[in-house]
């Protein structure tokens, strides 16, 4: 809001205020990882003594960042700060760019998401890409190689004097993470699937053209419809793109059969050591390692882009290692808050492929499959092994405002079913303006109906959750929300006199 | 006698989008709760052109390059097949870009002009403007008039001919073109529509009168089990809410 006060009485002002960050301006951009990438880089910079700039509550619209910078104004107008990292939405590239004038850019990847704000994702490409060419000659630009969207950027920035830098996962990294075991069933009809399967000689879980899902011996009855994913084609030729190895969505080691367009090496890498969360990264001439404290691949992702931005402005390796290993989730990305005593994990969720990673991180969790795998970052998914717990507690929250998407079919798109594995979830309360679509959604997904309930009042039905944790400590309520949702409730939940409230309701 | 449904799910590569696959959910799992099994198969570009052995076909949204990438392939492989099982009362259900592809044509934004199967009369040409947000529908399509919930975002503006119904009169949102409260098309058993949401999971009748006609079409005269609809109707009655309708 003082953002946005602060354009209307003087639209200049975001353009001088950056134009006093003496150290250069970076911006994150892309689908996920926008919040989460910027903060370990903002951490990073800080612990070389760097005074930041950053819009820390992921308020990345024009608005957003104009308040981030008269944070750090002083009354007469002065900047205190030697570098800004920002975060930015998709759409607002080219604006940012053009008031910001920074020396560098990420972007992390590009998924489905809130598509009826931009249109298509085509759109959203296109924007970034065009943003991107406003940057001035030699300005650094970071793309995952991993993500054919984003790294298919390179080839048009290149011509444009851009410095590229690409980061993604080794293929020792593969070998652990190749896991989309059993929610690889969507990959079962994949032409292209099916002939990496062939090039690797993997195991093929249905190769038969058409899939018998409604056998009664199938445990997920609707194995076999894809969900809806981008780039399994070949942005310049068309072709269907191939895979050697695949981490999830379209992200993996990929190669156009129909031109030949290839994954391009990272100048970056990051490979997991076996069964650890500890990370060995290999940039140029070095190489370090470091543990990673939050759980879940996309957030390997993000600390590898991080990583990525601080070696290309020759932040030094052990800095680097230090910020990630006292990473602590922040904001609605799988923060931890304890509410009366109990255990409360807060996680965004805002698109499919997102939503899927929380939710196979938390199933791991609640099922206690991930015990003793320190953070839980292995890649075992919940349901191929043993299951050892009563299954989690769940709130989720789904609201449609312009923030959130006013688009709610992409519920469709996750992989809900997962859920309806025996003992993977014990409860979970539906809840948010668009609760009762959620219940259908799981409802379809074959989640047992006596499993779910709707509470659109979102602190009565964190309340609810709370209750029906057993007592005693060591349980956890995992509070799934979309992003209005989770401004909130986090509001809610961190105000003592509020969330006492709550309680006693 | 032993009842089972084959559903092809065209182009799963290209046209799926905005949740299509809630659609596909929802066909097998009413027709699953009745003890009916269904069959998935899926059609991409080069093959098939045999739709005899379907009893549904489904065909999903695409952004532009991808409806451009089949357009030919539909029209020339798929086509004159397709046509014939469609006079023969297959039940086809399309989605926004699958929609526009049914009908004679469709003109993208930059005046480029993909010619579709003309299975539906009707005409499809890019506007301006973007046409998004949730969409509430007034349909008699199963036989006595019923509401349709969902959410569109297109910039095609489709105008019907004289040879196909609409699928409904709109109560809320743009419809097929914004202008004349039509939404949709129905020709036989072959419909198209710019709903999803998804769709079909939120509006259980509609799923209901698909899988009746494709029940009825391979099996003779048919009645379907209700079903317990409590948790899809309060999502109705909600969009409806939402939706200001």
């Amino acid at each position: 809001m003082p953002g946005k006060i602060a354009r209307a009485l003087d639209p200049g002002v975001l353009r001088r205020l950056a134009a006093q960050c003496p150290g250069g301006i970076f911006l994150v951009t892309g689908t996920n990882g926008k919040t989460t990438t910027a903060r370990m880089l903002t951490s990073m910079l800080r612990r070389t003594g760097r005074k930041v700039v950053h819009n820390r509550s992921g308020a990345n619209l024009l608005g957003g960042l104009t308040a981030a910078f008269l944070e750090y104004a002083g009354w007469n107008g002065r900047i205190a700060a030697d570098m800004a990292v920002l975060e930015v939405d998709e759409a607002t590239v080219p604006r940012a760019v053009l008031e910001l004038a920074p020396m560098g850019a990420v972007v992390t990847n590009f998924f489905r998401d809130q598509l009826d704000r931009y249109g298509e994702l085509d759109r959203t490409i296109a924007l970034v890409k065009e943003g991107l060419q406003g940057l001035r000659d030699n300005r650094l630009t970071l793309l995952c190689s991993d993500d054919p969207l984003s790294a298919g950027l390179g080839e048009e920035l290149s011509g444009a004097g851009a410095s590229l830098i690409y980061y993604g996962l080794e293929p020792g990294a593969a070998r652990d993470w190749c896991v989309r075991d059993q929610s690889d069933h969507e990959w079962a009809v994949c032409p292209t699937l099916a002939a990496a399967r062939e090039a690797e000689s993997l195991p093929v879980a249905n190769d038969s053209e058409s899939l018998p899902i409604a056998q009664d011996s199938e445990p997920l009855p609707t194995v076999g419809i894809p969900t809806a994913r981008e780039a399994c084609f070949c942005r310049a030729c068309g072709s269907p793109l191939t895979y050697r190895r695949r981490f999830y969505s379209h992200l993996g080691h990929y190669l156009c059969p129909g031109c030949g367009m290839i994954r391009p090496e990272p100048d970056v890498a990051a490979d997991l050591v076996s069964g650890t969360a500890l990370l060995a990264f290999r940039a140029g001439e070095k190489s370090w390692t470091a543990r990673l404290p939050v759980p879940g691949l996309y957030n390997v992702y993000n600390a590898l882009a991080a990583s990525a931005a601080a070696w290309a402005l020759h932040i030094p390796t052990d800095v680097v290692a230090g910020a990630i290993e006292s990473y602590a989730a922040g904001f609605g990305r799988m923060e931890e808050l304890t509410v009366n005593g109990r255990r409360l994990l807060l996680s965004l969720v805002k698109n499919p492929v997102g939503f899927d990673e929380v939710l196979r991180t938390v199933l791991e969790e609640g099922t206690g499959a991930a015990a003793g795998t320190g953070a839980g970052v292995t890649g075992a998914a919940a349901g191929t092994g043993a299951v050892l717990g009563a299954g989690a507690t769940m709130v989720i929250a789904i609201n449609d405002l312009l923030a959130d998407g006013t688009d709610i079919s992409w519920l469709w798109d996750v992989d809900f079913e997962r859920m309806a594995v025996p003992g993977a979830v014990s409860s979970v309360i539906c809840s948010g303006r668009r609760a009762h679509d959620l219940a259908v959604r799981l409802k379809y997904a074959g989640v047992e109906p006596y499993r779910f309930t709707v509470e659109t009042d979102l602190m009565g039905a964190v309340t609810s959750g709370l209750r029906l944790l057993p007592e005693g400590d060591g349980d956890t309520l995992y509070v799934l929300t979309t992003y209005t949702a989770l401004l909130e409730l986090r509001a809610d939940l961190t105000n003592p006199s509020r969330a006492r409230r709550f309680w006693e309701v | 006698m032993s009842l089972e449904l084959n559903l092809c799910h065209m182009y799963p590569e290209q046209m799926n989008l905005y949740g299509d696959r809630g659609n596909l959910i929802a066909l097998v799992m009413r027709a699953r709760w009745r003890g009916i099994p269904v069959r998935y198969h899926s059609v991409g570009p080069g093959e098939g052109g045999d739709f005899s052995g379907y009893d549904i076909c489904f065909m999903g949204g695409g952004q532009d390059h991808e409806q451009q990438l089949i357009g030919e392939d539909l029209v020339r492989r798929k086509g004159p097949d397709l046509k014939a099982a469609v006079e023969d009362g297959l039940v086809v259900f399309t989605v926004c870009g699958g929609y526009q592809l049914l009908g004679e044509y469709y003109t993208m934004g930059g005046g480029l002009k993909i010619p579709g199967l003309t299975l539906l009369d009707c005409r499809t040409d890019a506007g301006t403007r973007r046409m998004i947000g949730n969409l509430v529908v007034s349909s008699s399509f199963g036989g006595t008039v019923k509401t349709l919930v969902g959410f569109e975002n297109h910039s095609g503006r489709t105008r019907l001919g004289g040879e196909v119904e609409p699928l409904g009169r709109v109560l809320k949102g743009f419809g097929n073109n914004g202008e004349d409260q039509t939404e949709g098309a129905v020709y036989k058993n072959c419909v198209g529509t710019y709903l999803h949401g998804s769709a079909l999971p939120k509006n259980p009748w509609l799923t209901d009168v698909l899988l009746l006609r494709a029940l009825e079409r391979r099996y003779g005269r048919f009645d379907l089990e209700p079903l317990d609809d409590v948790v899809e109707q309060a999502a109705h009655r909600v969009a409806i809410r939402l939706a200001g309708a």
